[in-house]
């Protein structure tokens, strides 16, 4: 059927967003609502000496104004990690105490002093700011390296030093012996810039405690209601699982920000205890810069080896991971086991070793954004590629191809076993639809018209489908990364999916159902998805690391298989065939070679009736299934970016970009351009012009669009996006997954392109007219002075 | 937003004693500026005069200039402009095309179309962020800036950042000036918020007065160049700008771009203004 897997089915869940329709968290209204604001620590470090909420109470409107301290006596939790990361000598990683709302000290510009409740947004706000708070403020440190010198300001008292970790990956004797005897050494210091998550819609609440049955309901802007209702309930005691219902309704975008549980959603759930009305918290612009998760943050110093023949020997990392004031819920597995064990690339090399420091800093918490770990570790590995390439004077493409993996299984010397992948396959396409044969000229061409042309590769890997729950366990993670579905097969014949993968922007309602559509032959009209609701959906671990598909849809897969079997029981019954006999084709059951048939919704109603099905079978038609993944998947490319600067303001123009990637089986290929489309936007956006800054106070000077420079359509180049795929071994739809890829891959292809044109290596991210104009000048200055 | 008082002005003179009246009031021209500040709370005016209604302030003169004997008059009309006429009304005049077409593409390039619909002339003149354009022609032009009070020249009203000439209850009502015979403007947009991170608007009056000025780069807001008028005056061209050191003394630093950056992007966008 046209619907089937490979098909380009226009999303399902346009008609509602196109027309406006979509139901938002802030669009949810409940009765006897009232409005909740934040008051905010103004400085990124102080004590706080005291609160003082009387005149703030007592203003028109408001309904109660809630500290800390009150928080913490009703027994309310503290924030947690959910990944437990062990140091280099065996201890524990240094988790400081995150309180939902700040009870003796503030640590970044924004953390939560209070929460006001009142009768309208204004009220709200109005109180939050005549609420005075008392504060000795301390001294501040922004950065990872700064923060770990002897001296630095002290953020919490379990982490001496603003050490959170000092933690290892790989071989390092045998990494040191390599580099030391090896022929080549190419050395570079990496700076990956800070990030803002920027989704469309800001993050939002509506908390609602319902005293009759001692429940709460929370509607918010989760990427995984499952695992917010989880930790809502067994860390931070708001309620009971049974007793707490979460709801992730519409969501607009997340790009992991959405995964964690924050402060506004636990405060918001208590208020409404404390108040006895729902309570509703919609973030502004503002204070999404000032408490979303950010993203990125690594300062790294690397040093990889070459033999004469330049196949690489070794390689080492050194990374200071910046993880902000606390450590959200995944922050500390996102700068080690989602990065450095992606620090083998697509190359065959025989030893590797990282070690990365977690480091507290007077910054908003930084988590998984996006790629989450894998977009350092490409660009790590990619710019060390193209710099070794100039340094032996080697085409960039070949020395890549010289040292790829060819066979698979690969085992890396840093945990993962690479399943499957044509790596040369990949560059070979991208090179061709690139022409990158004709680059010279071209580049001679644009030196006529005064202009600097320059083309940088970079071949991804990454590891997604996240993730196999023994591995994930032994590595520290505190939950498992399976996925649950359920087929609800109506008596009509009309299907449900209930699935525990969350849509945010993903198009799940069109790809889920193309599944379906596939397997049973219905079309897509009649097949409904359904998820976000923890009273709806058995369970779910939600949406990240790229993994609804070849995870979120391999449970569904799963459960198929369970309702085709009992669909053929019935239908073998029925039509009085053998069980071998029966297939499931154009909507019906049929017997091979017969004019023998059941139509689908026969086939429902035979099962809920349970008139005539098979002895001892019971009724109904409705099967589900946890799925748990055997292995990572690893989705891989090649990005070749071809790039213009203007050498009087260096303005940098992308004037090529080609996206050859294998993410295995594809669903749906209009879906999936459409995902690395934005990736790439957001990888560009990286690479180009975004960067959140830090004064030396710790106040965020891009803390708006005035100053923080979001990809827009102009900024970016028809993008030439293809595919070369290879099938996943690992799960049974051969799936990889698609979500990340765009950002992961697409960065240092760009500051490889334009480090080409400008002949100066030395350029960090966001490579800005001003910081690609710096570059050019200290060339010239280099020039002159030779 | 904090709640503020909104009174729909009738005439200038109405809005004069509007303002008067109110105990901390503001103008409302196109509240391009305003509103957004204050919905993020950092402004909280008691009373807002809204004068965008008002047709008077409104709308786009040009007056041929008479020729004189057998001098041939190729420019110099005398342009007024309402102090409430939209960036889009000035983008889009016909007669204003035609006579000095470099404004017209100044403000075609002001924010976005939901900006220029509503943002006016007078009020990004009032306001005089140091990264706006207007304040970089009408100096450039020569211009005058006439008040319910009085007429104020371009050079004595522009002075500092967000600071201007005016006084408190003062009211902009047109903007005057002469098209000159040569008038280019570049601008260089900051990536972020894309307001002038540099602007160079460089005219030639009929007299061949040359006069630049430059937006979006200076420490204390909008100022004219010495070196690449008098550059200019003696030869028209981007050559001549090229022999201009433009000097980093007294520009702005920010995340965007350091002083030195901006220096060189002065002589850029000078040159591209000669060039258009």
């Amino acid at each position: 059927m046209s619907e089937g897997i490979g098909a380009r089915v226009l999303r399902k869940e346009d008609k509602r967003f196109l027309l406006g329709k979509g139901r938002y968290t802030d669009d949810i209204v409940e009765p006897n609502q009232a409005y909740a604001a934040f008051v905010r620590s103004p400085h990124a470090h102080a004590t706080i000496k005291s609160i003082d909420s009387a005149a703030a109470s007592a203003m028109e409107g408001v309904e109660g104004v809630l500290t800390g301290p009150e928080l913490v006596a009703d027994g309310i939790g503290n924030i947690i990690c959910g990944w437990g990361v062990t140091s280099k000598d065996g201890t524990p990683m240094n988790m400081g105490a995150w309180s939902a709302l700040a009870t003796e000290k503030v640590r970044y510009v924004g953390d939560a002093v209070a929460i006001v409740v009142a009768d309208s947004p204004a009220a709200a706000k109005l109180a939050a700011e005549a609420v005075v708070v008392d504060y000795d403020v301390l001294p501040v440190v922004v950065n990872s390296v700064d923060a770990l010198e002897a001296g630095a300001p002290e953020i919490h008292e379990n982490a001496p030093g603003n050490l959170i970790f000092d933690w290892e990956i790989g071989n390092q004797e045998p990494t040191e012996a390599a580099l030391a005897s090896a022929e080549h050494i190419v050395e570079l210091d990496i700076v990956n810039n800070r990030l803002a998550p920027n989704p469309m819609e800001p993050r939002a609440a509506i908390a609602t405690f319902n005293e009759a049955e001692d429940h709460y309901t929370l509607y918010t802007t989760s990427q995984n209601p499952h695992v917010a209702r989880l930790v809502l309930s067994a860390f931070y005691n708001v309620a009971p699982e049974h007793k707490l219902r979460v709801i992730a309704p519409d969501v607009g975008g997340g790009f992991g920000s959405k995964i964690y549980i924050y402060p506004e959603e636990i405060a918001c759930l208590w208020a409404s205890m404390k108040t006895n009305r729902s309570v509703k918290w919609t973030s502004d612009r503002t204070e999404a810069f000032l408490t979303d998760a950010h993203g990125r943050d690594h300062v790294t110093t690397a040093k990889m080896g070459f033999d004469k023949n330049h196949k690489i020997v070794g390689l080492r990392v050194n990374t200071k991971a910046n993880l902000g004031a606390y450590m959200s819920l995944f922050s500390s597995a996102t700068p080690t086991y989602l990065y450095a064990t992606l620090l083998s690339g697509q190359y065959n090399i025989e030893n590797v070793y990282a070690d990365v420091q977690g480091v507290y800093t007077n910054t908003v918490p930084v988590d998984a954004y996006r790629g989450a770990g894998r977009p350092e570790a490409s660009y790590v590995m990619e710019r060390m590629m193209e710099t070794a390439a100039r340094q032996l004077g080697v085409d960039p493409a070949e020395l890549r191809a010289k040292n790829f993996v060819k066979e698979f299984p690969h085992q890396t010397p840093v945990i993962m076993a690479y399943d499957s992948g044509d790596f040369k396959a990949n560059q070979d396409q991208a090179m061709k639809a690139a022409d990158y044969k004709g680059f010279e000229k071209r580049r001679k061409e644009a030196a006529k018209r005064g202009k600097l042309r320059g083309i940088g590769f970079s071949n991804y890997i990454e590891a997604c489908g996240i993730a196999p729950s023994a591995a994930v366990g032994s590595l520290g993670a505190g939950v498992g990364l399976w996925e649950s579905a359920e087929v609800r097969v109506n008596p009509v014949g009309t299907i449900e999916i209930l699935t525990g993968s969350h849509s945010h922007g993903q198009g799940h309602e069109t790809t889920f159902a193309q599944l379906v559509s596939e397997r049973l032959d219905l079309p897509t009209d009649n097949i409904q998805i359904v998820h976000g609701d923890t009273d709806k959906v058995q369970f779910g671990m939600g949406t990240y690391g790229s993994r609804s598909g070849a995870v979120g849809m391999s449970a569904i897969s799963k459960a198929l298989d369970k309702v085709e079997a009992k669909v053929k029981k019935i239908g073998a019954h029925v039509l009085e065939a053998s069980e071998d006999d029966i297939v499931i084709e154009g909507g019906a059951v049929k017997v091979k070679g017969t004019d023998k048939q059941m139509l689908w919704h026969e086939v429902g109603l035979a099962a809920y009736t349970a008139h005539n099905i098979p002895e001892g079978m019971e009724p109904g038609l409705k099967e589900s299934a946890f799925y748990d993944p055997s292995n990572f998947t690893f989705p891989a490319g090649c990005y070749i970016c071809e790039v213009e600067v203007d050498p009087e303001t260096g303005t940098t123009d992308i004037v090529q970009f080609v996206a050859s990637d294998d993410f295995g089986t594809i669903i749906n290929p209009m879906i999936v351009e459409g995902q690395v489309h934005g990736g790439l936007a957001q990888g560009i956006g990286q690479a180009m012009l975004e960067g959140v800054v830090y004064d030396d106070d710790g106040q965020q000077l891009s803390a708006s669009y005035m100053d923080y420079t979001m990809p827009r359509a102009d900024d970016l180049p028809m993008y030439k996006v293809m595919h070369q795929s290879t099938e996943c071994p690992g799960n049974p739809l051969g799936m990889k997954g698609c979500g990340e890829a765009g950002a992961i891959g697409s960065p240092p292809a760009v500051i490889n392109a334009i480090t080409d044109a400008i002949g100066n290596n030395n350029l960090a991210m966001p490579a800005t007219p001003s910081a690609v104009w710096a570059a050019l000048q200290e060339v010239s200055a280099k020039t002159a002075a030779e | 937003m904090y709640t503020t008082k909104y009174h729909k002005a009738s005439d200038a003179a109405n809005a004069a004693s509007l303002l008067s009246g109110a105990q901390d009031g503001k103008i409302l021209a196109g509240g391009q500026t305003l509103v957004p500040t204050m919905k993020q709370r950092l402004a909280a005016p008691s009373d807002l005069v809204d004068i965008s209604g008002i047709d008077a302030l409104r709308g786009i003169t040009v007056t041929a200039r008479k020729k004189l004997g057998v001098l041939k008059a190729k420019d110099g009309a005398t342009i007024t402009i309402g102090a409430a006429t939209t960036h889009a009304e000035v983008a889009g005049n016909a007669d204003l095309a035609k006579a000095c077409p470099v404004i017209c593409g100044l403000a075609g390039e002001i924010g976005d179309p939901a900006v220029r619909h509503r943002g006016t002339i007078g009020g990004s003149v009032a306001n005089n962020d140091p990264a706006a354009d207007y304040p970089a022609a009408l100096m450039a032009l020569g211009a005058t800036i006439t008040t319910n009070q009085r007429s104020i020249s371009a050079d004595d009203f522009f002075t500092g950042l967000f600071a201007t000439a005016l006084n408190d209850g003062e009211i902009i009502t047109e903007i005057s000036f002469q098209a000159p015979a040569e008038g280019g403007y570049g601008k260089f947009p900051s990536p972020a918020s894309r307001y002038a991170m540099v602007g160079v608007f460089a005219a030639k009056s009929i007299d061949g007065d040359v006069r630049v000025a430059v937006t979006g780069a200076g420490d204390d807001g909008v100022f004219r160049h010495a070196g690449l008028e008098a550059a200019l005056a003696s030869n028209w061209s981007a050559d001549a700008v090229s022999g201009v050191d433009v000097s980093a003394d007294g520009l702005m630093s920010d995340i965007h771009g350091n002083a030195a950056y901006r220096a060189n992007l002065i002589g850029v966008m000078a040159k591209k203004a000669v060039s258009a």
